[in-house]
């Protein structure tokens, strides 16, 4: 894992400091609100519907056991004992005092951990790929590209007041697991035909109210200059990116009034004038940051072991669990562990201080010390001996974190909504757990298959609701919360927007729909097609049919 | 029927202005204004930036309970999450 070296340690330091003072200042009344804000802002700290709400980085979704018992300890003595994983592999705390922030950053900088760059009109904390390092179909580790990034962009003083936030994701596997068509930009590392690794650059991604997929606007960029590439791209959003209005002001609409064509081209002719001009690293230092990022000693095993199979044959939810839960993992006689934080009836991506501590203490005895956040609210444990999945799986059941339901009906990604959030319209969490009440026994889940229900309790789509298989989008008709149904989203490989279904549905109404879709879908689908698929090749038409169909 | 809310600075908690002119966390003991004389209380309340942030109006019926469109919003401000009762001000109530 990457460790801090002085810079980032000082960085880091000196921020805390600085926010302790300015925290100082409001309280006295020395400094106003407006002009706090973005002062706190900067910092992490937004105002929620119940009080303040903290989110805290987690650069590329990648902790330690260390930190992850850090992030417990603020959740039991700064919060109410939980915290909240979001969809950009960050985590949020809910209650937090005003008071009391500058006291957690330093707990959180002992631990090398910070609250920079999780919001603000900056270049925000870069997502990943949760499985980089560990799965088979990866070209090489993307995190060390995204600490390059990190490191470049933390504080960069050009990039500092953007017109807008700007969201960047990097992934190295054909299985896009990071969402990189939907951000700003995203960047997908892979071989051209010499063999070379390269960089796929799609930019203008987005969701929100105004939805794009991301246009490539470079094939193949040489992973030498990354950065004089990203300094490029931000330089012409910076400077023609709209400032006048809000909802006009992201990157997406920028590439597409002007076509991602010719926005390529004010890129490329950017390019050649910073090309070569010292942004891009020195191999040297590429080669240092990659160093961090060097594989765990994993041992010389056989990939079939004796001991799992047993465990499998002798209990059938163990072997649902390993099916759905576990991944192949590059190393032989290891697997990826994905941790649900979904259980049924649960808070889509709530964890608990004890189920924090349970996660670190199985990630340090079986996993190198190593966890990673996924972007759909889940956690992962990238290094898991097939020897030890079994110890896993009932220590994982012990702590509540066991529910095989990864990538199924039920693990569902919903944004905090109304429940918690200034911006909603409607509540997303209940409906989330009324949807995974429904479809509660797992084997039913399982034989549903991959099925991707994303809900957003506003136009913001912080749940991704455009690129569920099935999205919820919540909105206020005259008071009432009603929500609207969108068909045929993918946030992965095959990216793809939803389109609406048609009228709006009452939360009474909402699950049953869901029910409806599903229902015909399992009765149309063919061999091995998941909702997708089915959706895909028969059109909207005969789903919306379902959906809208007399009780 | 209006109130006055806000979130209190130091810790964000919600609170409504009160009749004694200080601010309270229960509704129930918000000072009730007049829709039309409620826009010069509110001004007042805005002005105590050292005490609270983001303070607005909200409409109240004549119990002191939310009402109108932000009904369901100024609830859960009120009380805490729906998917959370042991949280806020809703689980002291059930104690």
């Amino acid at each position: 894992m990457y460790r801090y070296d002085e810079f980032d340690a000082t960085l880091v330091a000196e921020r805390v400091a600085q926010f302790r003072g300015q925290v100082a200042r409001r309280l006295s009344g020395a400094l106003s609100e407006d002009e706090f804000k973005p002062l706190r802002l900067m910092n992490g700290l937004y105002l929620q519907l119940h009080a303040y709400m903290l989110r805290v980085a987690i650069p590329y979704g990648t902790l330690s056991s260390k930190q992850m018992r850090r992030l417990a300890h603020v959740a039991r003595k700064y919060d109410k004992g939980y915290g909240h994983f979001t969809t950009r592999q960050n985590i949020q705390y809910n209650w937090p005092a005003l008071v009391d922030t500058p006291d957690i950053l330093d707990d959180l900088a002992d631990v090398e951990m910070h609250a920079i760059q999780t919001s603000g009109n900056c270049i925000r904390n870069v997502t990943s790929d949760p499985y980089a390092g560990a799965t088979a179909d990866e070209i090489e580790d993307p995190r060390p590209y995204a600490e390059m990034i990190r490191q470049w962009s933390t504080f960069h003083p050009e990039f500092s007041f953007l017109p807008r936030k700007f969201k960047i994701a990097v992934t190295a596997s054909d299985h896009d697991r990071a969402a990189v068509k939907v951000h700003d930009i995203g960047l997908r590392l892979y071989p051209n035909e010499a063999g070379e690794a390269g960089f796929e650059v799609l930019v203008g991604g987005g969701l929100g109210r105004t939805p794009y997929v991301g246009h490539v606007i470079r094939r193949f960029l040489p992973k030498e200059h990354l950065l004089s590439y990203l300094e490029a791209i931000l330089r012409v959003y910076n400077t023609q990116g709209r400032r006048d209005n809000l909802y006009k002001a992201r990157i997406k609409i920028l590439v597409n009034s002007e076509g991602a064509d010719r926005f390529a081209d004010l890129v490329e002719a950017e390019w050649t004038k910073i090309k070569g001009r010292g942004v891009d690293l020195p191999a040297e230092e590429a080669a240092r940051i990659r160093a961090y990022f060097a594989p765990p000693d994993f041992e010389d095993l056989s990939d079939r072991s004796e001991k799992l199979e047993a465990a499998r044959a002798a209990d059938e939810d163990f072997a649902r669990w390993l099916r759905v839960n576990t991944k192949p993992h590059k190393a032989p006689g290891y697997a990826i562990v994905n941790i649900s934080l979904k259980s049924i009836g649960g808070v889509p991506g709530d964890i608990s201080d004890m189920q924090m501590e349970a996660v670190a203490d199985l990630a340090e005895a079986y996993s190198f010390d190593e966890i990673r956040a996924t972007h759909e609210q889940n956690l992962v444990l990238p290094h898991v001996k097939k020897d030890d999945l079994h110890a896993v799986w009932s220590a994982l059941g012990g702590a509540g974190l066991a529910t095989a339901n990864i990538g199924l009906v039920s693990d569902i990604i919903a944004c905090p909504g109304l429940d918690y959030c200034t911006l909603a319209n409607a509540r997303s969490i209940p409906i989330a757990q009324s949807i995974a009440e429904r479809f509660a026994d797992l084997g039913v889940q399982e034989d549903l298959g991959e099925l991707k229900i994303k809900i957003s309790g506003c136009i913001n789509a912080c749940g991704h609701h455009h690129v569920g298989h099935i999205g919820i989008l919540g909105v206020d008709k005259k008071g009432e919360e009603f929500y609207q149904i969108t068909l045929g989203g993918s946030g992965a490989e095959d990216a793809s927007l939803g389109e609406i279904a048609g009228r709006g549905l009452s939360s009474t109404q909402v699950v049953d729909a869901v029910e409806k879709l599903v229902g015909f879908y399992r009765g149309n689908r063919q061999d091995g097609e998941r909702f997708l698929d089915t959706y895909r090749r028969l059109g909207a038409g005969p789903f919306k049919e379902a959906l809208y169909e007399a009780a | 029927m209006k109130a006055v809310t806000a979130n209190r600075l130091d810790d964000g908690a919600v609170v409504y202005l009160g009749d004694d002119d200080q601010w309270t966390p229960h509704l129930c003991a918000a000072a009730r204004f007049d829709n039309a004389d409620a826009a010069p209380v509110l001004a007042a309340a805005k002005s105590r930036t050292a005490e609270i942030t983001d303070a607005y109006l909200i409409e109240i019926d004549g119990e002191g309970a939310p009402a109108g469109r932000e009904t369901l919003r100024e609830t859960i401000r009120t009380s805490g999450p729906t998917v959370r009762p042991d949280l806020g001000l809703q689980a002291g109530a059930s104690q």
